[in-house]
C-alpha cells in the first residue's frame, strides 16, 4: 500500500466509491417507488444530450458534454413526469416511451448530421475509463498534504465527490419529505407536503447522479448501483433508515472488491490482463444482490405484492 | 361562508341552506373534480356538522374517495370552495388527519409501525424536529388506543388487514386534530376491529371533534353515523340521516342497482315513507 497505490488505485477506488454511492442513495427511494428504470432511462438518454452539444460546440470537450448529457437527462425526467401524469400511467411505461424516443432521436441526429465521423466509442459509454484516473504526480501518501500534487488530481474526482456530498446531504435534508410521499403519497398532500415536488426532485437528483458517474464510470455501473445495492439492502432489514446504510456499504463494498478483483482476478486465475473495473464492480454488486436474494434474513415478503396480510 | 355563498349563488345554481357558521366542520361548494374528460365529482355543495360524524354514501364510481381528496387537496379541484371551521382550507391543515384508504399504500415497505404513527407528527414536528421524549410517548398513547401497543416495532407487512387499518387510525390520532376524514375505514376488516374504531370514533366525538367517512356499508349508516351524504357524482341527498337517508333517496342514489328487500334490510323501521 505505498506510493505506487496512491498513484494508480487510489484516486479510480475514491471515485468509484463516490460514483455507487451518489447513484445507490436516490436508487432506495427509487426502488420503493417503482421507478427504478430511471437509471436506465437516463443512460440511453445522455446519448443525444451529447450528440446536440457537439453540435453546438464543435468540440468533443468534457464541460460541454457534460452540459448536454445533463440538459438531456433533465428533459427526459421532465417529459417522463408529464407523460406519467397527464396519461394517468404508470412511471415504467412513460419512461419506456420517452428513453426509447430520446435514444432514437440521438441515433438519428448522429446519423443525419456530420457527426457520424466523429468518434464515438461505445466501449467508453458502457465501460467508462476507470482505470485510466490515476494521480500520477502522486509521491506517496504525503502527496495528500501537498497542494502541488493535489492540484493535479482528476477533474472526475472533484466532481463526483461533489455530487455524491449533494445526494448524501439531500438525503438527510429531505428524509421525512422522501419517507412520507414514498411510503403514502395522499397522506404526504393532505399534510401539505409538496409531494409532486419532492417526485420531480427525487429523479433529477437521480439524473445528476447519473451523469456525473457516467462520466467517470460509464453506463453499467449507473444502472446497476441504483438498483443492486439498495434491493440487496431491503432483503437485509425492515427499516428504512438501515436500508439505506447497508445500501450504502453494498455500493462501497462492490467498487472496492469490483476493482480489485477487475486488477488482479484475472493475474490470480493465471490470466495475463486485467478486466474492465466497471464492469467488475457491476458484477459484484449483481453478486451480493444474489447472496442477499439467496441468505438475506428480509427476503421472504418482498414481491409478496400491495395489499398482502 | 357569507361570502362563499355569495360566489356560489352567483353562478347562478341553487344554494344549500347554510348550518349557522360555528356549527360547521367541512362545507364544499360547487365542488367539481374531474378525470379526463368526465366529471367524477360534479358541483357538490355540502355541509358536514361539527361535533358529529358523518357518511359519505354512494353506488361504486360515485366519486366518495374522490370527494375527499378534493376536499384535502389530495387531488386538483377543477371549481368549487373548501372551507375548514369557516376558514379556507390552506390555513386549516393543522385541524385536519386524513385516514387513506388501507389499499392505496404498499404494506412491504420498510418501515414498522411505529414509524407510520410517528408521521402524524409531522406538521407539529417538520423535518428536522425530534421525535423522542413526549412526542415518543404520544405515539405510544395512540398505538394504545387503538389496541396495537404490543406491535409498535413490527414491520407493517406482517399485521393483518384489521391491524393496518389500526395503524393508520393511531396515526391520525396522533395528529390531535378537530376534523377527521376518513377513506372507508371498515373495508376489509374483522369485526373486532370494526368495533374497535368505532368506539375510537365515538370517543373522538364526545371529545367534540368531528368526523367524516367515506362508508360502503348501508346496513350500518344508521348505527354509526349522524349525518349522511348521499353521492352519485352530483350530491343526491344530505342532512341528518333520520331524513335523508331513505328509501326514495337511495332509490335516487343507486336506481336500479339496490332491490327492494334490500332496502327493507336496511331500512327496518321508518325510512320507508
Amino acid at each position: 500500500m505505498g506510493a505506487e497505490f496512491v498513484q494508480i488505485s487510489l484516486t479510480p477506488i475514491l471515485i468509484g466509491i463516490f460514483a455507487a454511492v451518489a447513484c445507490a442513495l436516490p436508487g432506495n427511494f427509487l426502488i420503493l417507488r417503482r421507478q427504478a428504470l430511471i437509471g436506465d432511462a437516463i443512460s440511453h438518454v445522455v446519448l443525444p444530450g451529447i450528440v446536440v452539444a457537439f453540435l453546438v460546440t464543435g468540440t468533443v470537450a468534457a464541460l460541454p458534454m457534460l452540459i448536454g448529457a445533463a440538459g438531456a437527462a433533465l428533459l427526459a425526467v421532465v417529459l417522463i413526469e408529464a407523460v406519467r401524469r397527464l396519461g394517468r400511467i404508470e412511471p415504467g411505461a412513460a419512461m419506456g416511451v420517452v428513453f426509447t424516443t430520446l435514444f432514437a432521436a440521438g441515433v438519428l441526429l448522429l446519423e443525419r448530421t456530420d457527426t457520424a465521423s466523429v468518434h464515438l466509442d461505445v466501449q467508453h459509454a458502457l465501460m467508462g475509463n476507470l482505470e485510466s484516473l490515476v494521480w500520477l504526480e502522486a509521491t506517496g501518501w504525503r502527496s495528500l498534504m501537498d497542494p502541488a500534487a493535489l492540484a493535479a488530481l482528476p477533474e472526475e474526482l472533484g466532481r463526483i465527490a461533489v455530487v455524491c456530498a449533494a445526494m448524501i446531504v439531500l438525503t438527510a435534508v429531505f428524509w421525512r419529505w422522501l419517507t412520507i410521499t414514498t411510503f403514502d403519497e395522499a397522506f404526504a398532500r393532505a399534510l401539505g407536503i409538496p409531494a409532486a415536488a419532492v417526485g420531480l426532485g427525487l429523479v433529477i437528483a437521480a439524473a445528476v447522479a447519473a451523469v456525473a458517474a457516467f462520466e467517470a464510470v460509464g453506463s453499467i455501473i449507473v444502472i446497476a448501483m441504483f438498483i443492486c445495492p439498495p434491493a440487496a439492502a431491503r432483503l437485509m432489514t425492515e427499516r428504512l433508515d438501515r436500508q439505506v446504510l447497508w445500501s450504502v456499504a453494498f455500493a462501497a463494498l462492490s467498487a472496492v472488491l469490483g476493482y480489485v478483483l477487475a486488477g488482479y482476478g484475472p493475474l490470480w486465475l493465471g490470466a495475463r490482463h486485467a478486466v474492465s473495473a466497471a464492469g467488475m464492480i457491476a458484477t459484484v454488486s449483481g453478486v451480493i444482490l444474489a447472496l442477499a436474494c439467496l441468505y438475506g434474513p428480509h427476503r421472504a415478503r418482498v414481491g409478496a405484492g400491495r395489499d398482502a396480510g | 361562508m357569507q361570502p362563499t355563498l355569495t360566489v356560489a349563488a352567483e353562478d347562478g345554481r341553487p344554494v344549500a341552506p347554510a348550518a349557522p357558521p360555528a356549527e360547521a366542520a367541512l362545507v364544499l361548494r360547487g365542488l367539481t373534480v374531474s378525470y379526463g374528460e368526465s366529471a367524477a365529482v360534479f358541483s357538490v355543495d355540502a355541509t358536514f356538522p361539527a361535533g358529529a360524524m358523518s357518511a359519505i354514501v354512494g353506488p361504486n364510481g360515485a366519486g366518495k374517495s374522490t370527494l375527499l381528496k378534493a376536499a384535502l387537496g389530495v387531488v386538483p379541484r377543477v371549481s368549487g370552495e373548501v372551507t375548514v371551521f369557516g376558514t379556507p382550507l390552506a390555513s386549516a391543515r393543522d385541524r385536519i388527519a386524513y385516514v387513506p384508504q388501507r389499499a392505496s399504500v404498499d404494506w412491504d415497505f420498510p418501515t414498522r409501525v411505529r414509524d407510520v404513527v410517528e408521521m402524524g407528527l409531522y406538521r407539529e414536528a417538520g423535518l428536522f424536529g425530534r421525535l423522542s421524549g413526549a412526542r415518543a410517548r404520544r405515539v405510544a398513547q395512540c398505538l394504545d388506543r387503538v389496541g396495537m401497543a404490543d406491535f409498535a416495532d413490527r414491520q407493517i407487512g406482517q399485521l393483518s388487514g384489521g391491524q393496518q387499518q389500526r395503524v393508520f387510525l393511531a396515526r391520525a390520532l396522533a395528529q390531535e386534530a378537530e376534523l377527521y376524514l376518513l377513506d372507508e375505514p371498515f373495508a376489509g376488516v374483522d369485526a373486532a376491529t370494526e368495533r374497535a374504531i368505532v368506539e375510537v370514533l365515538a370517543a373522538l366525538r364526545s371529545e367534540g371533534r368531528s368526523i367524516v367517512a367515506v362508508h360502503h356499508d348501508l346496513a350500518t349508516v344508521r348505527d354509526y353515523f349522524d349525518h349522511v351524504l348521499l353521492l352519485n357524482v352530483r350530491r343526491v341527498a344530505e342532512g341528518p340521516v333520520a331524513t335523508a337517508f331513505t328509501a326514495e333517496t337511495l332509490e335516487a342514489a343507486y336506481g336500479g342497482r339496490l332491490s327492494t328487500s334490500h332496502v327493507g334490510e336496511i331500512l327496518p323501521a321508518g325510512g320507508r315513507a
